[in-house]
């Protein structure tokens, strides 16, 4: 009967230059935040502009967002990374690159996250604002988006959770966050499993803390709604 | 200068449709300062439409309104009307709505919600908004709930508050869309108490109502619309006592049926 060797695991390695991955981490964290800032305000502008009444306004907003959401992220990285200099002769520094692509495509996914929020308002709200004389910004600002961002809080989550992960894919284009780097140090010492072992872990304690702050979030509110 | 017997607010050969259907189909009404109106018809009268025409949360199809002497809107290329948002909030500014469904913004307090149109729409002061709000809220009956969220709230205190809400405004106009028909009978009478408290301010109301004996007190005229027209204007004393048209009597028969 052959005998299955276990390989010998060297999580000793990977913890001796664990300094190098908790590095990366910088620029993964760096990814994430302008891209999740970026989606969070373009998004409120592009949702805002998707349910305008003028159409030459919601058209353009409508097929930004078709266009970023039935693309992979990943083609749209490359594509920024790649394509543009060849078409407009700019050649995006590598982080910038990602965090363009990231970030146009964070806008369009929280763009209809707004939009399915603020049409989730009652129609009720938006009379009894107008009876008073408000005028659409106005009762966008004080009256329909506090009322909405309440909902939207866990769809927002959700996309923020998901971006953390994309930021993943800008090591194809040598960005050398977490993922880069990991792959580089593996290639380097042949130890993948330990590698993307301790990996996994880093990027679950990036992420995990958030999640739990947008649950206390949505305690807040829920409490604040009686 | 305003006077009391001024006309307030003018509809000149006012249309409403809505797609194929024309709910209202030319409505001439001349309302004068301080003058008390319910309005009275069937579901599917257009009176509902017609009160939401006068502060243009409906837009009319066709016809003119003159708020205070000022024709509303510019006419069009094709005989409609033009309205322009920042004339209509002006004038909603102007012309106070309350609703059959309280409306009230549920994240704010029954003092917030009374603050905001001051606040926001006339930028009144903080202090000056809050120090008004809770004497309308005292009016209605309920400055004791001015922390309270409408969550908190029966139907009853809501549309109270949705009233001092209104009146927080001073508005020239202000409408009522059937404000008790959503709420449960016992509490109907205390909030026809407040609406027919505010009769002593000479304030000019529109009322869309299904309470009869209520506008017989309340009211200095009662119109009667039919499929969207108005059939009937008069004193309460002889639109409810003595209608001149068939219609008329039948749909108040429909309210006598039953006496004990």
């Amino acid at each position: 009967m052959p005998t299955i060797t276990m390989p010998e695991l060297q999580f000793g390695e990977v913890f001796a230059n664990i300094d190098l991955l908790l590095e990366a981490c910088g620029l993964t964290l760096a990814l994430w935040a302008v891209a999740l800032a970026a989606g969070l305000s373009g998004g409120l502008l592009v949702g805002l502009a998707r349910i305008s009444p003028r159409r030459w306004i919601a058209w353009p907003a409508r097929g930004y967002v078709e266009l970023f959401r039935n693309t992979p992220v990943l083609v749209q990285l490359i594509w920024f990374y790649y394509a543009l200099p060849v078409l407009s002769g700019i050649q995006l520094p590598a982080f910038a690159a990602a965090a363009l692509a990231l970030s146009l495509n964070a806008s369009a996914y929280c763009a209809e996250i707004y939009r399915g929020g603020i049409q989730s308002v009652a129609a009720g709200q938006w009379e009894a604002g107008r009876a008073l004389g408000m005028g659409r910004l106005r009762l966008l600002r004080r009256i329909i988006l506090p009322l909405a961002v309440r909902r939207m809080v866990p769809a927002f989550t959700n996309r923020a959770v998901e971006l953390a992960k994309n930021t993943s894919v800008a090591s194809i284009i040598t960005v050398h966050e977490l993922m880069y780097t990991a792959r580089l140090f593996s290639s380097q010492n042949y130890i993948p499993m330990e590698t993307f072992t301790v990996v996994a872990m880093i990027y679950f304690l990036l992420i995990y803390p958030f999640t739990l702050a947008s649950y206390a979030l949505e305690r807040r509110f829920a409490a604040g709604r009686a | 200068m305003t006077v009391a017997g001024d006309v307030v607010l003018q509809v000149e050969d006012l249309h409403k449709s809505f797609g194929s259907t024309e709910v209202l189909k030319g409505i001439d009404l001349s309302v004068r300062r301080g003058e008390r109106i319910a309005i009275l018809g069937s579901s599917g009268s257009g009176k509902s439409t017609l009160l939401r025409c006068l502060n243009v949360l409906e837009m009319p199809t066709r016809g003119r309104l003159i708020l205070d002497g000022e024709a509303v809107g510019k006419p069009a290329a094709g005989g409609g009307t033009r309205y322009r948002e920042a004339e209509l909030n002006r004038l909603r500014a102007r012309v106070g709505m309350v609703f059959q469904q309280f409306n009230l913004f549920p994240h704010m307090t029954a003092l917030e919600n009374v603050m905001e149109g001051p606040l926001s729409v006339l930028g009144r002061s903080r202090a000056e908004a809050r120090r008004t709000a809770q004497r309308h809220l005292e009016r209605v009956g309920l400055g004791g709930k001015a922390e309270a969220h409408p969550a908190r709230l029966s139907g009853g205190q809501q549309q109270r508050v949705a009233i001092a809400r209104a009146l927080a405004m001073d508005p020239e106009v202000l409408l009522f869309d059937e404000p008790t028909s959503s709420l449960d009978p016992e509490l109907v009478g205390e909030v026809l108490g407040v609406i027919n408290d505010l009769s002593e301010d000479g304030r000019t109301m529109l009322l869309v109502t299904h309470e009869l004996g209520f506008a017989y007190h309340f009211a200095t005229r009662i119109l009667f619309l039919h499929e969207g027209r108005i059939l009937e204007d008069g004193p309460p004393e002889q639109v409810l006592k003595s209608p001149r048209e068939e219609r008329t009597r039948r749909f108040l028969d429909r309210f006598t049926a039953f006496r004990f």
